[in-house]
């Protein structure tokens, strides 16, 4: 039985039958059971054609729900339409649910949680491990989010950008229990990349992969955060990294910008130096400055604050934060790099140990406080 | 088998003996910190007494029903005055001593120059349902 081929076969499943009229919710239920048929029978009896055979099944399970449950006029309806048996379909069935788990009438978490089910095939007890949340919780979510849906027809495409959001979302919830969301995010950019011309959806799938090279870099052992500039760059994966900036490289050359391949070319010239020193913070900053023209985002005015510091000076980067909003996230963290990068240590400790009171995660807090710790304990020289 | 739950907090609780704010620590004080915090936890995992445990953020805000049709009143941040819990963790122990013992252990982690911070932890039962019988 082979687990990994039903989780891959499970969207395209959905799809077709979302495709032939079923409602949503119907039709995942129906796949699922057929999913168990599969399970008994694979093993003594594997089909040719397992992509057709789950969609019979599945057709039938969802003709069967049908009849028990709406009147015979419509079960007649409905048996006109089924389709004459042959070869599946070649249609991608698995892009219509992306459009439709990413729908603009469900809440990003109700979003995340539906593309992870239908789309992902992750079972509602992995995501709900994912999210430390209770599987009874994440099965309401579900459903919650099935009924939503329920009723919408897909005649035409959606809006890749929405779907691509989704999956910045899956993909910046990282990871803990048995699933690992960041690479779940990556699989699923890295189908719909394959399958839509976009190249905003090449460019978030460059992002990913260059974000991803770095993870094994990014923290100690015992979950402590390292700093970019701090990082074993002999850990990054280097395999990744020329996939990203493959990626990144086609999509820039289309002429169409968006924000994530600006943020991508951000990582790529992140990646590409090969010591912290020889950061090209001169073309980081101009990309920052694409990034406040496609966004006029206050958090990318704050990395532009950064990557000014680091290009021009500390005092240029403080004199590009002074014209934000000190309430913005790390902004106060920020300004105490800064300010000890300009040789303003008491000023720095200070800011450090405030701004990890803000934090808002427990890494990042324990970070900024041995910032402040060391430059609170320092030899006095 | 009882459920404790062990408050640390950031305020309202007395003062603790070694009481030196986490900022003038030296680094590999925060991290012995940190370490015994997380071994503490990993071994209660290990004697089936781990249940769950939490850091909150500094920022609470006390909210109230102001009426019908009428947005929740809030009085902002919590004032210097109030308590303020910084984290959780609960505990599923056979006896009140052992939970006492356990409490004892969490405030004995170390803090500035290596001691230990002698905190105040508060330990509070959990209120339960009487047992159900059954045949």
């Amino acid at each position: 039985m082979d687990a990994e081929l039903l989780r891959r076969l499970t969207p395209s499943v959905i799809g077709v039958l979302v495709r032939r009229g079923a409602d949503f919710a119907a039709a995942e239920d129906a796949v699922q059971d057929a999913l168990v048929e599969a399970v008994r029978h694979w093993s003594a009896d594997p089909p040719r054609d397992p992509k057709g055979w789950l969609v019979t099944a599945a057709w039938r399970k969802f003709l069967d729900a049908t009849r028990a449950e709406t009147a015979r006029r419509r079960r007649e309806d409905l048996a006109d339409e089924e389709p004459a048996p042959g070869p599946a379909s070649a249609a991608d069935d698995t892009l219509q649910l992306y459009f439709l788990c990413a729908h603009p009438s469900l809440t990003p978490s109700s979003a995340v949680a539906l593309t992870l089910r239908a789309v992902g095939g992750l079972t509602t007890r992995q995501i709900a491990r994912a999210y430390l949340v209770p599987e009874a919780t994440m099965a309401q979510r579900i459903s919650r989010a099935k009924r939503t849906v329920s009723g919408v027809r897909f005649d035409r495409p959606g809006d890749v950008a929405t779907v691509l959001r989704v999956l910045y979302l899956v993909f910046n919830e990282g990871y803990s229990g048995d699933v690992d969301l960041a690479a779940e995010a990556i699989r699923l950019t890295r189908l719909l990349a394959a399958r839509v011309d976009h190249p905003e959806a090449a460019g978030l799938l460059a992002l990913m992969l260059l974000h991803h090279a770095r993870r094994a870099a990014r923290t100690t052992p015992d979950g402590g955060l390292v700093p970019l500039a701090e990082q074993d760059r002999g850990r990054w994966d280097t395999a990744l990294i020329s996939e990203g900036v493959g990626i990144l490289q086609a999509a820039l050359a289309r002429d169409r910008l968006g924000e994530f391949q600006a943020q991508a070319a951000v990582a790529a010239l992140h990646a590409d130096a090969p010591t912290a020193e020889e950061t090209d913070w001169t073309q980081i900053v101009e990309w920052y400055d694409e990034l406040v023209r496609l966004t006029d985002s206050p958090v990318v005015r704050l990395n532009r604050a950064v990557a000014v510091g680091e290009a021009e000076g500390p005092r240029a980067g403080l004199a590009a934060l002074a014209e934000l909003d000190v309430s913005l996230p790390r902004h106060t963290a920020v300004t105490a790099y800064l300010h000890e990068r300009d040789g303003d240590l008491a000023t720095a400790a200070r800011l450090y140990a405030e701004a990890a009171r803000k934090a808002s995660n427990l890494p990042e807090r324990d970070h900024l406080n041995r910032q402040a710790a060391r430059l609170n304990t320092r030899e006095p020289r | 088998m009882a459920k404790y739950l062990l408050l640390k907090h950031y305020r309202g609780a007395p003062a603790a003996v070694n009481d030196v704010p986490m900022d003038r620590w030296t680094p590999e004080e925060i991290s012995a910190h940190i370490q015994y915090m997380n071994d503490f936890a990993a071994r209660l995992e290990k004697t089936g007494e781990f249940v769950d445990g939490q850091a909150l953020a500094p920022e609470g805000t006390f909210v109230r029903y102001d009426g019908e049709g009428r947005p929740p009143v809030t009085d902002g941040p919590f004032p210097e005055t109030k308590d303020l819990i910084a984290g959780w963790m609960v505990i599923d122990v056979d006896t009140y001593d052992r939970a006492v013992a356990l409490a004892g252990e969490l405030s004995a982690a170390p803090g500035a120059g290596g001691k230990p911070i002698h905190e105040w932890l508060e330990l509070r039962p959990f209120l339960t349902a009487p047992p159900t019988v059954t045949e």
